[in-house]
């Protein structure tokens, strides 16, 4: 029986038909591109091959980049649906579409001058470039504001040393969005693919998002002239595309969720032991409840909040509130979906430890979960208690 | 070539059906609807004819305001015009039929593509019916086209086999899985497809002809049981007949 997805509170009547229409063909997309071949690459640890070109001509880069630069133009809605989607496929999928919208097109037609403009995005909407985002070091993650990459003022341009960790399709990036600090103040830079003293190997060893590059970025006497720095100063400047793209991942986590739960319900009124489904104990019925009313509440929250987006509104803490809140009831979710499914759940032939694993990552990245709670916590309380 | 393809909305194939409280429709609350999957195919036979030979393909649906989520689907896909004809709720398949043939009489196509059935109530008898009315030749459940200098050729898919029909435009086609693998629409696409008109007209035909007085959901069937040639397994199959069965 086909996915069709999960609809408790027919949510669906709130979406406008060409928002529907949009997560029907982002759907067969991932039936027909991604799902046959995911779990291949997840073993090889490799994304795969052509998909990204593929995702371009989809439309799914650039979703609410203006049509003037090659983009969709859509709504934070069809943007929210299309991720939600592609997780449902697989978080590293979702992770590639996440970075190439909100981590390098975002800032790019925020902050880039028009020359960069016009230099990136048609190709970034296409696939025909990729692009990464530069923030994380080996020494700092949820503090990123201690970062020691630096950026110093040189003749007709600026020079970049440091090194970046933890970096999505970095090794693959034509264009790395990198943050650097110029006189004790976070600026961001674009640096190109094969620019003098720019390496970026790919990490190995990976348990989790395996069908996802990741990289380190090294900058040893990087040149990047005049034109590359980005208008913004301060952390506010990767701050706004992480609010971006969390949003998104708000939603794509309910991809997974879905994608389990479905797998663990149909699983469940097949299985029989001691002579009847496993679907009619208590004990499993429970657990199917919780995944459909924790999945039912993040649809309502995504949902929320993609209109707040839209009508500019949104605050980074609502946003905090739902990436938090959605990763942690889709990784619970699988753990639940992985119990239903008996042994089966740990075995490729089921996508349950596929999102699992990956869900693990999504959990840290963008924000861990604690951050997000402290992020919250300061917004009700007043009090930070970061530090 | 002037193409028209004949699209029809259904609910989508995987959701549970329910029978509504008048015991003679769908309930379509919580329901999903979406194109026809075998239309699906005729819109991508349209658009394929289109490139090759250029044209316009027109998509059309006998249905009610709700049908605008087809009519746009199909925009998205690339068609270049779309009309509603708002019509009966629960249209028989005479119906449609004539009501497909009073666009097509206004259009004057040199083709015309349906799927080979809707797969809501599976009649199978409209591609046949409109060739009728339009005193046209129609090939139904086709899984190969060609169209050269104004000649078709069709292959069907017979029983153990496949039959290779010709005929002349303008004429009707029915379309079987293994014409195409139809696209799915690109976002950009979705999003200019907004802002195109719909052409939205009465209906021209007479009411329906039949009614339909009752729906019932099929007897769920029970999970089968498979035995070996053991001894138990004997024992358990004469004892099943017996009592589970009561056959023997
Ligand atoms: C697969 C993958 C892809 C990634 N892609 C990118 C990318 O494209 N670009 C990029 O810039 N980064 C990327 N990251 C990095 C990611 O954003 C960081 O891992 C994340 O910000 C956490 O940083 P950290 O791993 O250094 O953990 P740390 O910051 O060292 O945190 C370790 C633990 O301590 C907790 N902690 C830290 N500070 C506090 C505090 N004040 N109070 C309470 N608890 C605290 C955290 O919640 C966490 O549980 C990626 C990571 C992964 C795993």
């Amino acid at each position: 029986m086909s996915f069709n997805g999960v609809d408790y509170y027919n949510i669906d009547d709130l979406f406008s038909e060409d928002e529907l229409i949009v997560r029907r063909s982002v759907r067969d997309f991932v039936e027909n591109e991604v799902l046959p071949v995911i779990e291949k690459h997840f073993r090889d640890g490799t994304f795969p091959e052509g998909l990204n070109r593929k995702m371009g001509e989809q439309g799914l880069y650039g979703i609410t980049t203006s049509p003037d630069y090659g983009g969709v133009g859509a709504n934070h809605t069809v943007y929210g649906l299309a991720m939600l989607e592609l997780e449902r496929g697989d978080s590293g999928v979702r992770s590639f579409a996440s970075v190439q919208n909100s981590l390098v097109m975002y800032p790019i037609e925020a902050y880039g001058n028009e020359q960069s403009k016009r230099k990136w995005l048609p190709k970034l909407a296409t696939g025909e470039a990729i692009g990464c985002f530069g923030l994380t070091e080996p020494d700092y993650g949820s503090d990123p504001g201690g970062m020691i990459t630096n950026a110093r003022k040189i003749g007709g341009g600026y020079l970049l040393n440091g090194a970046k960790m933890w970096i999505t399709n970095g090794s693959v990036a034509d264009v790395s969005v990198v943050w650097a600090k110029l006189d004790g103040t976070v600026h961001g830079f674009l640096v190109e693919k094969g620019t003098k003293g720019f390496s970026a190997p790919e990490m190995r060893g990976k348990y989790s998002l395996r069908a996802s590059v990741t990289s380190e970025l090294i900058l040893n006497d990087v040149e990047v002239p005049e034109e590359n720095i980005l208008s913004i100063a301060g952390l506010k400047g990767p701050l706004s595309c992480l609010t971006k793209a969390r949003y998104g991942i708000a939603w794509g986590a309910i991809g997974a969720a879905m994608a389990v739960y479905d797998s663990a319900l149909e699983y469940s009124k097949s299985r029989i032991q001691f002579g009847k489904p496993i679907a009619s104990f208590q004990l499993v019925q429970e657990k199917l409840v919780w995944m459909l009313n924790e999945i039912t509440k993040a649809q309502l929250i995504a949902y929320r909040l993609g209109r707040l987006m839209d009508e500019g509104k949104a605050t980074p803490q609502q946003v905090s509130l739902a990436k938090r809140n959605n990763v942690s009831i889709a990784l619970e979710a699988s753990r639940y979906a992985r119990e239903i499914h008996g042994a089966n759940g740990i075995i490729s032939e089921y996508p349950i430890m596929r999102h699992s694993a990956n869900l693990e990552s999504v959990k840290t990245y963008e924000g861990t979960h604690d951050i997000h709670t402290l992020i919250l916590g300061n917004d009700i309380t007043g009090i930070q208690a970061f530090k | 070539m002037n193409i028209l393809v004949c699209i029809s909305r259904v609910p989508d194939t995987a959701t549970k059906v329910v029978i509504g409280s008048d015991g003679n429709s769908i309930d379509s609350q919580g329901v999903k609807f979406i194109v026809n999957p075998y239309d699906e195919l005729a819109i991508e036979e349209g658009l394929r004819l289109r490139e090759k030979n250029g044209g316009v393909v027109t998509a059309v649906t006998i249905g009610t305001d709700k049908s605008t989520d087809v009519l746009r689907t199909a925009l998205a896909m690339g068609v270049d015009k779309v009309i509603l004809v708002k019509g009966e709720e629960n249209p028989d398949s005479f119906y449609v039929a004539e009501n497909l043939a009073a666009v097509a009489k206004d259009e004057n196509p040199d083709l015309i593509l349906l799927g080979r059935q809707s797969v809501d109530f599976d009649s199978l008898q409209i591609p046949s019916a409109l060739g009728e009315i339009l005193g046209m030749p129609s090939i139904s459940v086709v899984s190969k086209l060609t169209i050269e200098d104004g000649k078709v050729t069709a292959e069907r898919d017979i029983e153990g086999g496949c039959e290779i029909v010709e005929a002349s435009l303008p004429c009707i086609i029915s379309a079987q899985k293994g014409l195409n693998e139809p696209r799915y629409p690109k976002l950009p696409d979705i999003m200019k497809s907004r802002s195109k008109p719909i052409d939205q007209r009465d209906a021209a035909a007479a009411a329906s002809r039949t009614s339909i007085i009752g729906m019932e959901i099929p007897l769920k069937q029970r999970a089968g049981k498979i035995l070996t040639d053991s001894d138990d397994d004997i024992n358990e199959l004469v004892r099943m007949l017996h009592e589970d069965a009561k056959v023997i």
